[in-house]
């Protein structure tokens, strides 16, 4: 497809696969390799949880403010939409002025939906 | 032996090689240029806040990443009481992996061409630096990274620590929201290059002349360029990790090694997405003057030296957002801002833009599903 393509005859996500193996093995190297040198020695004030230097009040606590169950919705909604953009972009100089009036379309109730949560203050954080 | 080698065996043999030889190269070259960054940044942000920075190890302080590296293998591991021991060793070696993985489908200067003396071969072959060719290249790497949100909620989460857990799920957060104007950044790159593929948008860009290129993408640069420095927590928005508010946010429990993977996997993503802006929208391994000076490598690094020299300058020079500021910009300021670029782009296109074949569902549907299968 262009000039620099080059072929080869191995699975195209053969090398990916490579990677994956060398980054796991370099980290777990690492990790291994710093605990055998720097040996765990854990007394009650060393593992006690970091807290500026005073002994820690409370337990964590496991709720959270809602703004952030929002935001994470939120973002499924837009991010699925947002992957639709995608192939269309890919093959919009086919599709010409009929996928730009189709997308258009998608993209305004898209945009209704934004100006809704807009509205109704999910943004306000 | 040779008798054993058919021509087909032979060939995945050499590319077996070349693979291996490419990969371990841009592994160790990438490790190289982190260690030297932490150096690098050090030294600069001393000299724009009128000090020295680490100036002692060796010449020009440049021994200074080795004495790091030691000395982070040599420290004691803590575990704080009550973290979850399965998900605290996983977050680093998740942080390292996704780090490295999303860098395969980047091009570094697409042929090796070297100054003086011309194309470098090896057994016969062209060879391309990038360590796999995928199709789907952009795609590729808006997954990969998004799964690096994992490592930062996964350290957050096992540290059974407050300022950790904070900072684990600010990032989050931060990192939603701003991935959705970094992906909609790049739909006008996709839609001028009519490929997911860095090597394709090069080759576009190269089509068109490498200034015109940035002048018609520079809304998306601009937009780029901010959610890149938001996902990766540079300083404008690095609030998961604010010094002054959460310590280090969600590594303050990580010591030793599994520090030093936490800071090289944040490195490596900033890399990533210097190299991406340099590869989409500078024109890569194109020189600035076309048909004067040959396309080289090292034009790739210059680009993207130059864009990592930009987040170390905005790091000594921007104070930190508030988190309502962040939000706030990141919804209701560049989501808009990349959603109109996107409808502006696309329409300019649509009526000024080449055609390239009649709208007929064949045309439409036969090269789409080319693109996916091959």
């Amino acid at each position: 497809m262009t000039p620099h393509a080059a072929t080869s005859s191995l699975p195209p996500y053969f090398p990916v696969v490579m990677l994956f193996l060398a980054a796991t093995g370099f980290a777990l190297f690492n990790v291994i390799l710093s605990w055998l040198l720097g040996r765990p020695r854990p007394n009650a004030a060393k593992s006690s949880v970091y807290e500026c230097g005073v002994p820690s009040v409370a337990k964590l606590s496991e709720r959270f403010p809602i703004k952030f169950y929002l935001v994470a919705m939120l973002f499924i909604l837009f991010d699925v939409d947002a992957a639709f953009l995608y192939p269309w972009a890919l093959v919009f100089k086919e599709l010409g002025l009929f996928g730009f009036v189709e997308m258009m379309i998608f993209m305004g109730l898209l945009g209704a939906g934004f100006a809704y949560a807009w509205k109704s203050g999910a943004f306000e954080w | 032996m040779e008798t054993l080698l058919t021509p087909a065996l032979k060939e995945i043999a050499i590319d077996a090689v070349i693979g291996v030889i490419k990969l371990a190269v841009i592994f160790n070259v990438l490790l190289l240029v982190f260690s030297l960054m932490t150096y690098i940044e050090r030294r600069i942000l001393g000299f724009m806040q009128f000090r020295r920075g680490p100036n002692r190890t060796g010449p020009w302080g440049i021994l200074q990443p080795a004495a790091d590296g030691i000395k982070l293998f040599f420290k004691e591991e803590l575990m704080p009481e009550g973290a979850n021991k399965f998900l605290f060793f996983a977050a680093p070696v998740v942080a390292i992996i996704t780090a490295y993985v999303s860098l395969a489908v980047v091009p570094y200067g697409g042929p090796l061409v070297l100054p003086f003396y011309g194309p470098v071969s090896l057994f016969g072959r062209p060879i391309n630096i990038q360590i796999a060719d995928l199709d789907v290249g952009i795609l590729f790497i808006f997954a990969i990274t998004a799964l690096g949100v994992y490592s930062i909620v996964f350290a957050g989460y096992a540290s059974n620590n407050k300022y950790a857990l904070i900072g684990g799920l600010r990032s989050s957060a931060q990192m939603f929201s701003y991935e959705l104007a970094l992906g909609m950044s790049w739909v006008s790159v996709i839609m001028a290059a009519g490929s997911f593929r860095l090597n394709d948008i090069v080759a576009a860009a190269e089509r068109m002349n490498p200034w015109m290129w940035l002048l018609i993408q520079f809304p998306a640069f601009v937009i780029y360029m901010i959610a890149a420095c938001a996902e990766v927590n540079r300083t404008p928005f690095d609030l998961p990790e604010g010094e002054t508010e959460l310590v280090a946010g969600f590594h303050v429990e990580y010591s030793s090694m599994k520090f030093a993977l936490m800071q090289m996997a944040e490195y490596i993503n900033m890399m990533t997405v210097c190299a991406l802006a340099s590869n989409m929208f500078l024109g890569g391994w194109l020189s600035p003057l076309p048909g004067v000076i040959p396309n080289s490598p090292l034009w790739f690094f210059a680009k993207m030296g130059l864009l990592l020299f930009v987040f170390i300058w905005l790091r000594a020079t921007v104070p930190r957002f508030r988190y309502d500021q962040l939000m706030n910009f990141g919804w209701k300021r560049l989501i808009p801002a990349a959603a109109i670029w996107v409808v502006l782009f696309s329409g300019l296109t649509a009526v000024f833009g080449e055609k390239k074949t009649p709208p007929s569902t064949v045309a439409i549907i036969a090269p789409a599903a080319g693109q996916v299968s091959r």
